[in-house]
């Protein structure tokens, strides 16, 4: 083998290793069957807003903290996302983790978020199998499944992909 | 014909002054990131694999979270002791005096897990202040996506409650 083939091939393979590291440790996204957990929140403005009481709708729960700073950046998307799909039946329901209350108060109001904010706690976590790192987001579908979670940072456009399939179809 | 010639190698000067200048604010770039910022394969860090590796053998590092209780109730690494969020100066607080004791050249590892690494507003703190405080065998845990992307998920093991 020559020299020069010798270094297309390390590169290719510099290139390939690079590619497998970052896919591997990168945010992920994993789909669940899972009924989403049957719990009444309470959202900060006092009104209940449990997934059961959005039945039929396409419901997203991404659970972040005011102190963490890719799950505030974050924020305007989901807006974005709430705003677009909103009218063709997506809910979107904010689970803080971890923010003393008058704080996140404070942002929620300045903010201006159009949708629901909870206070969370480690039960609620649970019920949706462990929440252990943010942010962490579920797409519950009509059938009131778990139809995705995603951990770390999020996708959006793999996330409005199956927001759009989500709330176009049954499921 | 002389003056084309001392045109091309004016040329070929201003090209290699520039291919320098490249390679000398490459190195500076390198160089300028501080200790501090724990880029991923940093000396100070520590993968997965290998704490865990740490955690069955007989010198066992004192493991140190740095993160929201929220996350190390549902899962924390075995024997980890919790100090809470660091990014704030009162988890700072919490931190010297947890380790206001300890000898200087004890094994401590710190970890959080809260956010994507680059992101994590806890660890970098942990790590400036207990370097400040004379800590000479240092690590910080690895994590570069979550707690429970990196750790639970890869079936290391987990312990659970307060």
């Amino acid at each position: 083998m020559n020299k020069k083939a010798a270094v297309i091939i390390a590169a290719i393979a510099l290139v390939a290793a690079v590619y497998l590291h970052r896919r591997s440790n990168g945010p992920k996204a994993s789909s669940s069957a899972l009924p989403a957990p049957a719990i009444t929140l309470t959202a900060l403005s006092g009104n209940n807003v449990s997934p059961a009481s959005y039945k039929g709708k396409v419901v997203l729960i991404n659970f972040w903290a005011a102190w963490c700073t890719p799950c505030r950046a974050e924020i305007p998307q989901f807006m974005a996302l709430q705003d677009k799909y909103g009218s063709r039946g997506l809910q979107s329901v904010g689970i803080s983790l971890d923010d003393p209350e008058g704080e996140l108060r404070v942002f929620c109001r300045e903010s201006k978020l159009n949708y629901p904010i909870v206070m969370g706690n480690q039960k609620i976590a649970e019920a949706f199998g462990g929440v252990l790192g943010l942010p962490t987001t579920f797409l519950i579908g009509r059938d009131g499944l778990i139809h995705a979670k995603y951990e770390g940072a999020t996708d959006f456009a793999k996330l409005e992909q199956k927001i759009a399939v989500l709330v176009q179809s049954g499921h | 014909m002389r003056l084309r010639l001392n045109k091309m190698r004016l040329f070929e000067y201003v090209l290699l002054i520039c291919l320098v200048a490249v390679v000398l604010l490459t190195a500076a770039a390198v160089n300028a990131q501080s200790p501090a910022e724990l880029p991923p394969g940093s000396a100070d860090l520590i993968r997965p694999e290998e704490l865990a590796k740490a955690l069955r053998s007989s010198a066992k590092p004192t493991i140190l979270n740095v993160g929201p209780r929220m996350i190390y109730v549902q899962a924390h690494v075995p024997g980890a002791e919790y100090i809470g969020p660091t990014a704030k100066p009162e988890g700072l607080a919490k931190l010297r005096a947890h380790v206001a004791s300890l000898p200087r050249d004890s094994f401590l590892v710190i970890y959080c897990g809260c956010c994507p690494w680059e992101h994590c507003p806890n660890v970098r703190p942990a790590y400036q202040e207990l370097k400040q405080m004379g800590f000479t065998r240092l690590k910080v845990l690895y994590i570069a996506n979550t707690f429970g992307s990196d750790w639970v998920e890869k079936g290391y093991p987990t312990a659970k409650g307060e």
